[in-house]
């Protein structure tokens, strides 16, 4: 009787098996892959107007406070009404062609869409006053603003990375006056941690790393 | 052939469990015959296509509730778990015999398994494997039900290790790893000798390749004999521990409960001795039949039967003894709830309910004291139908009879099935059934090495 | 290329678009994105495609063009402004979250709420943003706009100014509002034959009448409850259905807590269940007429003048006799410290005779007082719409100006409104809705919501507070104000215009400026309150005749409704989904019955029945109801609520229940109305969210009898066993420990917990059908039992207290167990114990396996069964709570102690570097209630509030046995009762 499979036939078998399974493993990265984020962290977005950060914060040294005003007292920094945006730009620059969606806003009192950067998703109530007022900052997130001519993401703001400083606080803070400073975080010696620990009194990392403490 | 079953407990001689004349040739022709291309009856197409339609219908409703939502069913809220965890714990119950016979009965070497191992197995893949999508159905978000299982993830978090769902997953899913197993390995001596029948009738050629591949190269050398009892022997010892656990771990995720009617410490045995009891009832339902329309009377015999009603009868015993110890702890506990939830089963709203499980599993099987019953199928069947049905009242009043009137008596509450909790339950019964259609027309329904044996050592018994 | 979240999960998708008009300020956009994720995402999840997962588009963020000044993005403002309600107002603070109205606070500086409000006022801000609100001006049926009705007025003020506005009517609802009275005289003055009617279904005329047969001029009475030491209810309801009803329940209970239990004792006299009755120490179920004869009959036995001896014979009922004796010696042991209040159903003569009995017992000046009628030119409403209807039916009347209220479908039926509307050439309504009057209406505009509109009113003690908008009108819709003011005058100013131009003549030019800002502030006018007058003795009215309804006919007693009122509320889903305090129905009316009436009638629950009025023959108004059996409804009284069977209220209340409007007739103003009933063999199905009243002696709400408790007061009346045993290590909690304390002497089961919950938590309305399969959501729910007195300690031969029953309200939000059931079979570890003992839910984590629900004793959690939160219609979610995640379908949800106002507290703290106060947390139940039934707090601080609450001897936790730890415990409620009721 004939055999069922020639030995060319059972070895092509064996191949088409381990293809498969490679096949599914390729199926698994790929699904990953179209679902990660899609301002990928780096990549600049677009926005109604070419604003530069860099410019601002960089070369002319505008403080995050002119602009994102509430960042002290609210969860939401707050992004600069068109008013502010004129405050300067009503003298300077005021014909570039940049800056015509700013003045149309003006004039229609429709407000400039900007393009969300740091879209947390909508069951994390993140708060920007309480990090700013432990000691949290602004770098530490956003990475050097400064140096950036279009905005990008520096942080992946998966659960993980918020846990990597929930979970040791004490070692992400700095003094008060250099929260707002662009400058990479200097070495704290030890008694400098102790002493912002006391001055800060951070919750210990049994509350930080509560569900409740970001969800609710 | 094997020296060791000449000194095995088993009490039925060979002659006693094979009937007619058969030769290993003729034995083997039988049974392969139908793997072959053996023209379908017409009764036999209409089942298939009747079940074929139930199992349709049981795929558009699991579309319809991922889509609208676990609200189609009549679950509320007391009564949050409804159809869907009865329909579970029932399908794994019947999913146990099966595992069951090959295993236990292999490891003791019983003689008698060997006809209806094969089908047993089946059922309880086919059984499982239905048993498994209902928890996952259930769930208020389905496409989430991975996150019972522990992985490395962006969000640091994992299972709630003391909740005994976790464990029911890791539970579940061995065992349908194992039973699956079990039954695969088995086929594989069978899926050679079809590979080799296709070969030598012409036409067969597709058939040849597709068992050949199942054969897994399956060339019956001795050396592929030895790994093949060794395989058998291990999983067999696998399975025998699981089958007893599965249904404790489903046990549990009651018993863990603070529920008057879910916590109770002889949950475990009690939910043992259930599932071997539907187990061997739906045996029975299946086999039956199956001997009657494939002509298997000589390889299924009557005493086959009989010894599974013996087992029936045993088991419907130890239900009748849990019943009673519930009752007995829920009033000698003197908890006033118990007490409650116990009269609440008796002359509550579904008391009906309650005393029809009790006169199916306890009363009816008693029949079978009788010789002349337990010798005829067709009182055989029809108990083994009536034992099925009381099985699910069970699980069905301990499910949602002990939740609808709990601690506080402003939060009672009724359940009321909606169409949607009878369709899936019967749809999965459709579906069940044609999948065990598909297996008696493409595999053989008896494992054929298996018996092979058998007629070996009726030939070398002292006549 | 798109994106989705870290984990996929959209049950936040509302919250979403909530919070993101919130921190960024711009509009509400009209397409959710989440929900376009969310399917992909399921998509996803389901491994459908990979080309199906593709995640949400570019979010946008929308500052302001100009930020308004002491605006911060994402920090809410609250405005002081006057909830209006049937003409009187309830002064409230309403939260803005960056320009969205979102929750309604009590205002602690005004005296109707001090800081409470009723269920009402929490429902208005539902009703601000219901989509059905009238929207367009309609003018003949058509759509027009305002300025086709300004065109359309002017040929009119021409004749009017030629005839002086004969066949000018103006038809309005109770009106206290000083600007619009103002503007109602000058207008009056200028058009002289114009008339001014008044027309609100709910208006108490019986008082009006008995005030004048009493003393001769409209008077309002003034309850000061809290220094009464014996309160007598002659069938009165001191907690709702009145412009006082919020601030006497606060009276009532300063003396009635755990903390000094039997501060006063209250007997109640109810025909049918009210929530007075429910809490009183002494409560006797009584049809009317039974009530007034006993009122005489007790007046006589106390002595007071001009009543004549044996009036009435003796009440029939068994317990009458000794009641009338229990209650003559407990007020005349404490005359001046006494109050008897009349109300209801009484005749106004019993009304006036109450009068005359609180003046005999020296009660005047005391626990009542008198001031002039706030409402502005008190008349009969009930007469003066049937003269309208008269005038309209004889063609008197060219142009009716309805300024709100909606007597097409709300008028007694013998006044024939709607159809004498018919021959009006010139009719209009001004309305939040287009309802019945709307669509009967020539016209019909849109009117301002109370929210949108600048106007003023006043309490029910003559505080005048001024109503400030919180939102421009979203319709275009204006207010009442501004309508008269358009009457007179085309081009007329706005409300902002009008209301400030008459405070500004009564505060002067010069102080204006401080007055105002000081009266937005405050939200009152400082020293606007009415001052006492001297009543002067009140004459006693001869005894009113009091037929008995014939044989085989029920007196027929018609009520506002506790949730829906007079019909106004119809299509507000808050309102008609929160369980009626007695029945706990919800979505229905039903006409209630006692059982032993309905046994003899051969009626039980769900039986559809044909009442119609007994005197008038066959064609009589008749009105089929489903039938309700209550307890303790007086027998031979059937009891229909109103404010059902609307057939123009919108989609949420038309056609939900019966109409009982037609047999409202003016007679029933003054007498009782008589009916039959006759079953129709109709069944009807109820959707109730409480089966059970008999609490199965399982002592879940326990009650102790004073004398008891005086018996031995150090006495533990809440024994627990006390043990601690647990396999799992015990929590430590270093920082904060919440708790909530529940008295039950205190609740009054007004439901206001409930729906300030669902407003503070964005919970989802589920509907009539979903509420009859059990699946409310509500996250406080309040039992009603019916418990025996003394029931919790096996005293034997104590069967004179057992005998009584009575009904206990007990409020259930989550207990947040120390050892909870739930926490340990979550298999995915979304119900967690977190640092403060709170028992956590964490919605993007539940995968909705719903054991913690089986294993909660409570049955406090709920289970989103499908998608309940509505996610298409848009200006819902500009209502919701922006702190709050929005579940979606398949998660569960529960109570969390208002973790968003802890946590807003929690920020506020650590910012300026100090612990949480206490009383800094207020939960949304807590803040409502008008009792402070229920206190929240911090249990590590020794001094907070709830400890001191929580170290009552009769402070006990719900099921302790099952050692469970509740953080929320209740306090056993002390009856003060009566040994010689006993």
């Amino acid at each position: 009787m004939p055999q069922a499979f020639s030995p060319t036939s059972i070895l092509t078998i064996k191949l088409l098996i381990l293809a498969a399974l490679l096949a599914i493993v390729a199926a698994i990265l790929l699904l990953e892959w179209r679902m990660a984020p899609a301002a990928e962290e780096h990549a600049a977005v677009m926005q109604p107007i070419m604003f530069s950060h860099k410019h601002h914060v960089g070369d002319v040294g505008l403080d995050c406070r002119y602009c994102h005003t509430s960042v002290e007292k609210s969860g939401f920094a707050g992004m600069p009404s068109t008013q502010i945006c004129l405050t300067c730009h009503s003298q300077l620059f005021k014909d570039a062609p940049m800056l015509a969606p700013l003045h149309a806003s003006m004039a229609t009192g429709k407000p400039i869409q900007w393009n969300r950067v740091y879209d947390l998703p909508d069951f994390v109530y993140f708060n920007h006053s309480i990090h700013i007022a432990k000691g949290v900052a602004c770098i530490e997130c956003h990475g050097h603003v400064d140096q950036m001519p279009l905005m990008t993401r520096q942080a992946s703001l998966n659960m993980q990375w918020c846990l990597r400083c929930h979970t040791h606080a004490q070692a992400h803070v700095r003094p008060l006056g250099d929260v707002f400073r662009m400058t990479d975080m200097r070495k704290l010696s030890e008694q400098d941690v102790v002493e912002l620990n006391r001055l800060y009194h951070l919750q210990d990392r049994r509350r930080l790393t509560d569900c409740s403490t970001c969800h609710r | 052939m094997s020296p060791r079953s000449r000194h095995t407990q088993d009490l039925s001689t060979p002659s006693e469990l094979l009937g007619g004349s058969w030769s290993h040739a003729a034995f083997s022709d039988k049974i392969a015959a139908r793997a072959m291309g053996y023209p379908v009856s017409k009764p036999g197409l209409a089942a298939f296509l009747f079940t074929f339609v139930g199992m349709l219908i049981f795929l558009g409703a699991v579309a319809w509730l991922v889509f609208k939502g676990v609200g189609i069913w009549g679950i509320n809220v007391p009564v949050v778990w409804g159809f869907a965890i009865t329909n579970y714990v029932w399908w794994i119950g019947i999913g146990m015999a099966g595992t069951f016979i090959s295993a236990a009965l292999l490891v003791t070497r019983q003689r008698w398994r060997g006809a209806v191992s094969r089908a047993a197995e089946s059922m309880t893949v086919f059984a499982v494997a239905i048993a498994g999508i209902f928890p996952i159905l259930h769930l208020g978000r389905p496409w989430f039900f991975y996150w019972l299982a522990p992985y490395p993830n962006v969000m640091n978090v994992w299972p709630q290790w003391r909740s005994p769902l976790v464990w029911d997953f890791f539970a579940i899913g061995t065992y349908v790893l194992v039973s699956l197993m079990f039954w695969y390995v088995g086929l594989i001596p069978d899926f050679a000798t079809l590979r080799d029948r296709a070969g030598t009738m012409p036409g067969r050629r597709a058939r040849q390749v597709v068992y050949g591949l199942l054969a897994l190269g399956w060339r019956g050398e001795a050396r592929h004999w030895a790994r093949y009892e060794t395989a058998s022997l291990m999983l067999a010892g696998l399975g025998t521990p699981l089958v007893v656990s599965v249904h404790t771990m489903v046990a549990m995720d009651f018993a863990i409960g603070n529920t008057p009617g879910y916590h109770s410490t002889i949950f475990p045995p009690f939910f043992v001795a259930g599932a071997f009891f539907s187990g061997f009832a739906m045996m029975l339902t299946l086999v039956i039949p199956l001997r009657r329309f494939l002509g298997l009377q000589d390889f299924i015999t009557g005493r086959h039967l009989a010894n599974a009603a013996k087992i029936l009868l045993a088991n419907s015993w130890l239900l009748a003894y849990g019943y009673c110890a519930e009752i007995f702890t829920s009033f000698y506990s003197g908890d006033q709830f118990e007490r409650y939830m116990t009269l609440n089963r008796m002359i509550g709203p579904y008391a009906p309910v309650y005393w029809s499980l009790l006169f199916c599993n306890v009363v009816v099987p008693q029949l079978l004291w009788r010789r002349g019953i337990r010798h005829d199928v067709r009182w055989l069947f029809a108990i083994s139908l009536i034992v099925n049905v009381g099985m699910w009242m069970e699980r069905f009043i301990i499910v949602v009879s002990s939740v609808h009137r709990d601690f506080l008596p402003s939060s009672w509450g009724m359940f009321y099935p909606t169409a949607w909790d009878w369709i899936f339950l019967l749809s999965s019964v459709a579906l069940f059934a044609w999948l065990f259609l598909l297996f008696v027309h493409f595999l053989p329904v008896i494992a054929m090495a298996d018996m092979r044996k058998l007629i070996q050592e009726r030939a070398e018994e002292p006549a | 290329m798109s994106r989705h979240p870290v984990i996929p999960i959209a049950v936040d998708s509302r919250a979403a678009s909530a919070r993101r008009s919130e921190p960024r300020g711009g509009a509400q956009r009209p397409d959710s994105p989440e929900r376009r994720r969310f399917l992909g995402l399921m998509a996803a999840s389901m491994a459908l495609a990979s080309a199906g997962c593709s995640g949400p588009p570019q979010e946008k963020i929308v500052p302001y063009v100009e930020m308004p000044e002491r605006m911060v993005p994402g920090v809410p403002l609250f405005y002081a402004t006057s909830f209006v309600d049937h003409g009187y107002a309830q002064g409230v603070l309403v939260e803005s979250d960056t320009g969205r109205p979102t929750k309604v606070e009590g205002n602690p500086q005004h005296p109707a709420s001090l800081g409470a409000t009723d269920v009402y006022a929490q429902a208005s801000i539902l009703q601000l943003w219901d989509p059905e609100r009238s929207q367009t001006v309609y003018g003949g049926g058509q759509l027009a706009t305002w300025d086709a009705f300004r065109a359309a007025l002017r040929p009119r003020r021409v004749a009017w100014a030629a005839n002086g506005g004969a066949g000018l009517r103006i038809l309005t609802g109770t009106v206290t509002s000083p600007t619009f009275s103002d503007q109602m005289a000058a207008f009056l003055a200028r058009y002289p034959h114009a008339q001014w009617h008044r027309h609100d279904p709910l208006h108490d005329d019986r008082a009006l009448e008995a005030a004048r047969l009493a003393f001769g001029r409209p008077l309002d009475t003034q309850l000061h409850p809290a220094r009464a030491a014996v309160i007598v209810s002659l069938d009165a309801d001191l907690f709702v259905g009145h412009a006082a009803a919020v601030r006497q329940a606060q009276d009532v209970f300063a003396r009635r807590r755990a903390t000094n239990p039997g501060g006063s004792r209250l007997y109640a006299l109810a025909a049918t269940p009210n929530l007075t009755a429910a809490i009183a120490d002494q409560s006797l179920a009584l049809p009317p007429q039974e009530i007034e004869r006993l009122a005489w009959r007790l007046a006589s036995r106390l002595g007071v003048d001009g009543v004549p001896q044996d009036a009435f014979p003796p009440p029939r009922h068994p317990d009458a006799a000794r009641w009338e004796q229990a209650l003559a010696a407990a007020l005349n042991a404490q005359r001046g410290r006494a109050l008897i209040v009349g109300g209801g159903s009484l005749s106004p003569a019993t009304r006036a005779l109450v009068h005359a009995m609180n003046a005999h017992l020296g009660n005047h000046g005391a626990t009542v007082a008198y001031i002039d009628a706030v409402e502005t030119d008190p008349v009969n409403h009930a007469d003066s719409l049937a003269a309208l209807a008269d005038d309209m039916r004889h063609g008197k009347v060219d142009d009716l100006f309805i300024l709100g209220g909606n007597p097409v479908y709300d008028a007694p039926a013998d006044a024939g409104f709607a159809a004498a509307l018919r021959q009006v050439p010139f009719s209009v309504h001004l309305g939040l809705y287009q309802d019945e009057t709307g669509r009967a209406a020539g016209w019909h505009l849109p009117q301002a919501h109370n929210y949108e509109q600048w106007s003023d009113a006043r309490a029910f003690d003559g505080t005048a507070g001024i109503v400030q908008p919180l939102i421009a009108p979203l319709y275009g819709g204006r207010s009442a104000h501004e309508v008269l003011a358009l009457l007179a005058a085309d081009g007329a100013q706005g409300g902002h215009a009008l209301v400030q131009d008459f405070w500004r003549r009564q505060a002067g030019a010069a102080a204006f400026d401080d007055f105002w800002q000081d009266a937005l502030m405050q939200g009152v006018v400082a020293g606007s309150a009415a001052r006492a007058v001297d009543p002067g003795r009140p004459r006693v009215p001869p005894p009113p005749a009091l037929p008995d309804p014939p044989s085989g006919a029920l007196t027929l007693i018609l009520a506002a409704d506790p949730s829906v009122g007079d019909g106004s509320y119809a299509n507000n889903g808050w309102l008609q989904e929160l369980p009626r305090p007695f029945s706990k129905l919800t979505w229905d009316n039903a006409a209630i019955l006692g059982r032993a009436t309905a046994q003899t009638l051969g009626i039980d629950t769900g039986d559809v029945v044909r009442v119609s009025a007994a005197d008038a023959g066959a064609g009589a108004a008749a009105v089929e109801a489903p039938v309700w059996i209550d307890d303790s409804q007086a027998d031979g009284v059937v009891t229909l609520p109103l404010g059902y069977g609307r057939t123009a209220a919108g989609a949420v209340g038309n056609g939900v229940g019966f109409d009982a409007y037609p047999l409202k007739t003016r007679a029933g103003v003054h007498g009782h109305a008589a009916v039959r009933l006759e079953k129709i063999g109709r069944r009807h199905a109820f959707a109730v969210t409480q089966h059970r009243l008999d609490d199965e002696g399982r002592d879940v709400a326990r009650t102790v009898s004073l004398t008891q408790y005086r018996r031995d007061p150090r006495g533990d009346y809440a024994p627990e066993p006390a043990q601690d045993e647990t396999l799992y290590p015990q929590y430590r909690y270093d920082s904060y420990k919440w708790g909530m304390a529940i008295d039950l002497n205190a609740c009054i089961g007004c439901n206001a917990c409930t729906i300030a919950c669902q407003a503070e938590n964005n919970i989802p309305v589920v509907g009539r059908e979903e509420v009859a399969r059990g699946r409310e959501m509500h996250w406080i729910r309040v039992d009603r039992y019916r418990t025996r007195l003394g029931s919790h300690d096996d005293v034997p031969g104590d069967e004179g207290e057992a005998k009584q029953t009575r009904t206990v309200f007990q409020p259930v939000p989550c207990m947040q167990c120390e050892n909870a059931p739930c926490e340990e079979v979550c298999p995915v570890g979304a119900t967690v114990h977190d640092s403060e003992g709170l028992n956590v839910q964490v919605y993007n984590r539940c995968v909705g396996t719903r054991f913690c629900s089986n294993n909660c004793p409570y049955k406090v959690r709920r289970f989103n069964f499908l998608q309940y939160t509505d996610d298409k219609v848009t200006t819902l979610w500009a209502q919701r709570n922006p702190d709050v995640t929005v579940r979606r379908r398949g998660v569960m949800e529960k109570c969390t102690y208002c973790l968003q106002r802890i946590t807003r507290a929690r920020l506020d703290a650590e910012r300026e570097g100090r612990r949480i106060r206490d009383g800094e947390v207020v939960t949304a139940c807590e803040a409502v209630c008008p009792t402070t039934a229920i206190v929240f707090g911090d249990m590590n601080d020794p001094k907070s509030r709830v400890n001191r609450a929580k170290a009552s001897p009769l402070d006990y936790h719900l099921l302790a046995e099952l050692n469970t730890r509740p953080r929320t415990s209740y306090a056993a409620r002390v009856v003060n009762d009566d040994p010689e009721l006993a």
